[in-house]
């Protein structure tokens, strides 16, 4: 039976991942994922989630374990945050060019110094050359259903990496939101039972990882890399059926009021639920914005996007991250190159805001906006700006 | 191996880059890395077996005449039986082109 429910997002996934029927949780603790790995590790005790929970000393230990996990044919899922994603940074290569179906939540942490164990996306933005798909989850119910899917995308035979779902620290970790459930049965059907093709198996046995030297090197990463970039149609597949199934459909570019707009505003992430509230004020003031949302951060959408922002004269980057000494927020600037070959398209403005946790309200999106427009007009000497840094 | 590694095409990756043909790691030429040889002069030797031992690549091995030799197809030519050898049987000699 499908289940509505009051929950908080953290927990929730601990359930989806129950509903996955994962085989092997590996996690270190972590601030804000803590609730995520709490809650598995309640399910594993309690038996009411069959699955070997691992706790380990490190997350370079987490994401090692869910190697050999993935390895063996084990469902595997994990979940991280900030420091905890940068110290698995090399792992994270390793699982995805030996092409093992891990899962992971990422509960997206600004990187230290100073400490901050609130929201951003530098930890994310890190981590996006490591061959992954990621995924950014806008509310809780889109992160849960995200997680269902991650486990068919990535165990797919054509596809066969691992998957980072992303989702907001404390904007999305610690709400209470109503989430709903689907029904065991329909799940079960939509998550067939994993089958690794080429498991480690002592009666067949296989060497991963091995030795790449100059003369094979380039050959193998480059069919990681047009693997990566296939899996994009298997993702659309997999979000067409999860609609089908399930009735809520997911797009790697989502407009919102968009369409015809001369003015967009682009967000990843928890804050385009503001960004929404904001973009329903402007219009009932008569103001032509309208607002894009980029759901799939790699493989990079770039047909969508380029569908998405065509007519539009200015477009509005909103970045949680900096790309210190370059060309300011890592989405402002992918953007910039999916769209530079273009004839048409837009002006396109960065903003680099939201940083440890800061909060960007309407009002904040409004200024954001009419600042871009003003940008627009007049030019700026500066590659990006701030928002809402005191001067 | 089907293919050596330098005729393989990306299309032929195996997913991950696994190995799929166990002990294909002795397909390898590890003789190829070689800029020197070692020659043995056998007249000294004592058969005290320390550069079969010694050998990284574990290519040294006695003939049907129980004398020591390396098998140039892995020797690497490192130069530690030379280094070894307690007789100085083994000298390390340049490769020619
Ligand atoms: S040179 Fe090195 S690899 Fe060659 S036989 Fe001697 S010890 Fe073995
Ligand atoms: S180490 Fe020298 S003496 Fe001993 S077996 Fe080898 S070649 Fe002969």
């Amino acid at each position: 039976m499908t289940t509505k429910m009051g929950i908080e997002v953290s927990v929730a996934i601990g359930e989806a991942v129950k509903l996955a029927n994962a085989d092997v949780v590996a996690a270190y603790p972590i601030t804000p994922q803590t609730h995520i790995v709490e809650h598995l590790a309640e399910l594993v005790a309690d038996g009411e989630l069959e699955a070997v929970y691992m706790p380990v000393e490190s997350e370079h230990s987490a994401m090692s374990a869910c190697l050999g996990t993935a390895a063996v044919g084990a469902r595997t899922f994990t979940a991280t945050a900030g420091q905890g994603l940068e110290l698995m940074h090399e792992v994270l290569y390793v699982a995805s060019s030996m092409r093992l179906p891990i899962v992971m939540a990422v509960a997206n942490r600004a990187l230290s110094s100073p400490i901050s164990i609130w929201g951003d996306h530098s930890d994310a933005m890190a981590v996006r050359d490591t061959g992954w798909i990621q995924i950014f989850g806008e509310n809780g119910q889109e992160v849960i259903d995200n997680v269902l899917c991650a486990f068919r995308i990535a165990e797919d035979r054509r596809v066969l990496l691992p998957v980072m779902v992303h989702l907001d620290a404390f904007h999305l970790t610690h709400m209470v939101e109503p989430i709903t459930f689907p029904e065991k049965s329909k799940v079960d059907q939509f998550i067939p039972p994993n089958e690794y093709p080429l498991p480690l198996d002592p009666n067949k046995p296989v060497t991963m990882g091995g030795f790449g030297p100059p003369p094979i090197y380039s050959e193998v990463k480059w069919a990681q890399e047009v693997n990566l970039r296939a899996a994009k149609e298997v993702i659309l597949q997999v979000w067409q059926e999860f609609g089908d199934t399930f009735g809520r459909y997911y797009s790697p570019v989502e407009g919102y009021r968009s369409e015809g707009s001369r003015v967009l505003l682009l967000t990843m992430g928890s804050f385009s639920e503001t960004a929404m509230a904001a973009i329903d004020k402007m219009k009932s003031e008569g103001k032509d914005v309208g607002l894009i949302k980029l759901r799939l951060w790699r493989p990079f959408p770039f047909d969508e996007i380029r569908q998405a922002v065509k007519d539009a004269e200015v477009l509005i980057v909103l970045d949680r991250a900096i790309s210190f000494g370059g060309p300011g927020g890592p989405v402002c600037s992918e953007i910039k190159s999916a769209l530079y070959q273009q004839e048409r398209k837009p002006k396109v403005i960065g903003f680099v805001g939201g940083l440890g946790g800061r909060d960007i309200s309407v009002a904040g999106f409004e200024e954001i906006v009419s600042r871009g427009i003003e940008i627009s007009e007049t030019g700026s000497s500066q590659e990006f700006e701030i928002f809402g840094v005191r001067e | 191996m089907v293919k050596p590694e330098g005729a393989l095409t990306w299309k032929d990756i195996e997913i991950g880059f696994m190995v799929t043909e166990p002990g294909s790691a002795s397909q390898y030429r590890t003789g190829d890395w070689r800029s020197q040889k070692p020659i043995f002069d056998l007249e000294k030797c004592i058969k005290c077996g320390l550069c079969y031992i010694y050998c990284p690549e574990g290519c040294i091995r006695q003939n049907a005449e129980e004398d020591f030799e390396a098998d140039m197809y892995y020797c690497k030519g490192c130069g530690i039986c030379a280094r070894e050898c307690p007789k100085d049987v083994i000298t390390m000699v340049e490769e020619e082109e």
